[in-house]
């Protein structure tokens, strides 16, 4: 290995004789770094973030006031589907891929991810696929909301292509996942430095850990009932499995969709978990509170995540000793979320804070997905349920545990590893007004949407009652700033990243982790030599000094 | 500075805390993934048939000339498959290169078969059975047999052609000799695809045809 650059992996891998633009966007491209990977994706997920943001603000431009303003019906009836889309398959599963790619390898002290090549090939899958989701509204958009429920999604409802290309996108989306989950724990359980136990990992690892058994169990399924559905599409009348005209069964459709996307909940929280996780201890000075039952209950959250799929299937007629086991198990999911929110609390009692910005966002996170999950667990009683299905107060609820959960977690994570990442500070300034905006408007936007779904705003809808309007008016209002206010952050980093503040290895002074013991940015093969675990006794003093930390020892 | 080689090559370098390969866990891990696809198919079958009104015909009657016969002789080939694939394993590892790349054309050969018979069951019973597949008359039939019977065998049916691709590759190595006594994790890794592959065929097998 080479000597090593400030630069660390973002620093051209052949000599600067042979070095042009051409040849260094090549070096990215082809790349079997982990590192430049996880930023690929990083930016790839942003990217289709920021797209995604502007559906949203495209329905919520229609929805200011009652009555058609800005478009069609049937435009409108793409928006949603659309939207979900791009913010569930492209945008946050493949960030938490992303942060997970670059951080996973570091935190465990291995100098790569386990089957590099396949890496690249799972990112790959992920432009073509978004290029086919995005094309179909050059060719129709789909209009059947980001579930494509049979018989709406079936070829007699929506003959357009732009079906088979969202259908086409979403598998191979889910192949992409899959691949990069054998990779995660390929590379977790067999190439941990020496002396790093499973109960000596960081807790976003173990984080990425339960996330990819979730991805290995589920995705799979999803991706029979697509192909199931793509067959019934291609040959109608030769294979019938989901219209019931045939003989199918379209709540068949909806338990083997559901069987993936309760799971797929947890797939885009759990990494958010796993960073607030390595933050909150970072500016608590103190270690996490319970991280044995920190790690076990990620387990259970996962273990029980797939028992609850048809509590989003309350209102089909499935018998009623069905739903109220799937209620039962539903409720039991905030026994270990719980426990999780009092760890957390437990581990800010008595800390010694420091509040910079992505402590802030975790806090933020404390809070708002508390609200999430309180409103999960009103969903998840049958009878509210089937009052309150397909009504604004489920929006309110998946946005609340989405937007203000793992988007709050993603952006905490990324202020926390950008010196990481980058090797500079970012503004700190900045940082806490892009915070205090996203927080505030989170609300505005959707706060307002939990009463309108209780008084019977239907979702979804191109049209809605005036007395609505009030609602509406404040929830856009809150979007726009909201969206707005995203732009300070990446000017912020797009700043910070040419002129922020250099930094050395462990620039919050706290972090206990490998990451914090090689250079920022990492080197190419992140440690100069494999490090060797010191594992850490997490006793709960009031604090811990910087000068206590462990450190990793150079082998001999 | 680090050159591009020094990139390229292996970085594998971390432990194997677990001492066995990398690729054996990652195989492992696919063939969990995998199972799920199947489980999905599978589940999607199970309703479709065992609901009060889906008027299920009697698999073993249905097959007409070429019956269920066929297709317990071709399991069988695919067992016995999977008999040679431990044999390829087993000779690799005493060092007996030549005996394990006869072992290993048996096992394509046997693996050719299985898809050859499969594609012949499949022609018989689009054009005799079920002519409106390919636009034929229309008859009574029940199509949610068809779907499930195509869909799964067929997803199994790519399944043997994706791992007799695979055992072709691992042949070729071994004839030119990359894959040897050293390395034969390489051989136990496609082993344990093919031998899932003909697990998943008995139930495969049992559900769509037996029971």
């Amino acid at each position: 290995m080479g000597t090593h650059s400030k630069y660390g992996y973002l620093s051209p891998l052949t000599d600067k004789a042979s070095k042009s633009a051409l040849h260094y966007v090549k070096e990215w491209f082809y790349t079997t770094d982990a590192k430049r990977i996880g930023v690929m994706y990083t930016l790839f997920g942003l990217m289709m973030g920021f797209l995604g943001g502007v559906l949203s603000i495209l329905i919520r431009l229609e929805l200011v006031q009652a009555g058609p303003d800005f478009m069609n019906a049937e435009f409108y009836a793409t928006l949603p589907g659309m939207h979900a889309s791009l913010m569930i398959f492209f945008f946050i599963i493949p960030l938490f891929t992303g942060v997970g790619n670059f951080i996973v390898p570091v935190q465990v002290g291995a100098p790569d991810m386990a089957f590099p090549k396949l890496n690249l090939v799972g990112f790959w899958l992920l432009p073509p696929a978004a290029l086919m989701a995005i094309s179909s509204y050059f060719l129709t958009a789909p209009g059947f909301g980001w579930t494509g429920y049979p018989p709406l999604s079936n070829s007699i409802y929506s003959p357009q292509l732009g079906a088979d290309l969202w259908i086409m996108a979403v598998i191979i989306v889910g192949t992409s996942s899959t691949m990069a989950a054998v990779n995660f724990l390929a590379t977790v359980f067999n190439m941990r430095c020496k002396n790093m136990t499973f109960f000596q990992m960081p807790l976003f690892t173990w984080s990425v850990v339960v996330t990819s058994f979730l991805i290995l169990a589920s995705t799979p399924v999803l991706t029979s009932a697509l192909l199931m559905l793509q067959l019934e599409r291609t040959f109608p009348g030769a294979f019938q499995f989901f219209a019931p005209e045939g003989g199918g069964d379209p709540i068949l459709y909806q338990h083997l969709f559901w069987f993936y996307s309760h799971p797929a909940v947890y797939i885009m929280i759990l990494p958010g978990f796993g960073m607030i996780n390595e933050i909150i201890p970072t500016f608590s000075r103190k270690p996490i509170f319970g991280y044995a039952v920190m790690a076990w209950s990620m387990a259970a959250i996962a273990v029980l995540g797939f028992v609850v799929w048809a509590h989003h299937m309350f209102t089909t007629g499935i018998a009623l000793k069905v739903r109220v086991g799937f209620m039962f198990l539903t409720m039991l999911i905030a026994v270990p979320t719980g426990i999780k929110i009092f760890s957390w609390l437990a581990t800010l009692w008595g800390g010694s804070l420091k509040f910079d910005t992505p402590m802030l966002y975790s806090l933020g996170f404390l809070a708002m997905f508390t609200i999430g999950g309180l409103s999960g667990v009103v969903l998840a009683s049958v009878p509210v349920d089937i009052e309150l299905h397909d009504t604004y107060y489920v929006v309110a609820h998946i946005h609340y545990v989405l937007v203000a959960g793992s988007v709050m977690t993603i952006f905490a994570g990324l202020y926390y590893w950008f010196p990481k990442m980058t090797g500079r500070m970012y503004n700190e300034m900045l940082g806490k007004v892009h915070f205090w905006l996203t927080a505030i408007f989170i609300n505005v936007t959707f706060f307002g949407m939990h009463y309108m779904g209780v008084k019977g705003m239907p979702r979804r809808y191109f049209d809605y009652d005036p007395q609505f309007e009030m609602l509406n008016v404040v929830s856009s209002v809150g979007s726009f700033v909201l969206f707005a206010a995203q732009f300070i952050w990446v000017f912020n980093f797009l700043w910070s990243l040419k002129y922020g503040k250099e930094v050395g290895k462990n620039p919050w002074k706290d972090g206990t982790h490998l990451e914090w013991h090689t250079t920022s940015p990492p080197q190419h093969h992140n440690f100069p030599e494999p490090p060797v675990w010191t594992p850490i006794v997490r006793h709960h003093g009031p604090h811990r000094e910087a000068d206590e930390l462990t450190e990793p020892v150079p082998a001999e | 500075m680090a050159t591009h080689q020094a990139t390229e090559a292996a970085p594998n370098t971390g432990a194997e805390s677990l001492g066995v390969t990398n690729g054996k866990i990652g195989m492992w891990t696919f063939l969990v993934m995998d199972a799920m696809t199947f489980a999905g198919f599978l589940a999607g079958y199970a309703r479709l048939r065992w609901s009060p009104e889906s008027g299920w015909p009697n698999p073993y009657t249905e097959f007409g000339v070429i019956g269920i016969q066929l297709t317990a002789f071709n399991t069988f080939v695919l067992i016995c498959s999977s008999v040679s694939m431990v044999h390829v394993l087993s000779e690799t590892i005493r060092g007996n290169m030549d005996r394990a790349r006869k072992w290993m054309l048996a096992t394509i050969i046997g693996g050719l078969i299985f898809v050859g018979i499969q594609g012949y069951e499949w022609t018989h019973l689009i054009l005799d059975k079920w002519p409106y597949l390919v636009g034929g008359e229309g008859v009574d039939y029940n199509t949610n047999f068809a779907s499930t019977f195509l869909s799964l065998t067929g997803f199994h049916g790519l399944h043997v052609s994706v791992g007799v691709i695979y055992n072709l590759i691992i042949y070729l190595g071994m004839k030119r000799g990359k894959i040897g006594k050293h390395n034969s994790s390489i051989i136990e890794i496609a082993g344990l695809y093919w031998h899932f592959v003909d697990l998943i065929w008995i139930l495969v097998f049992t559900f769509v045809y037996l029971i």
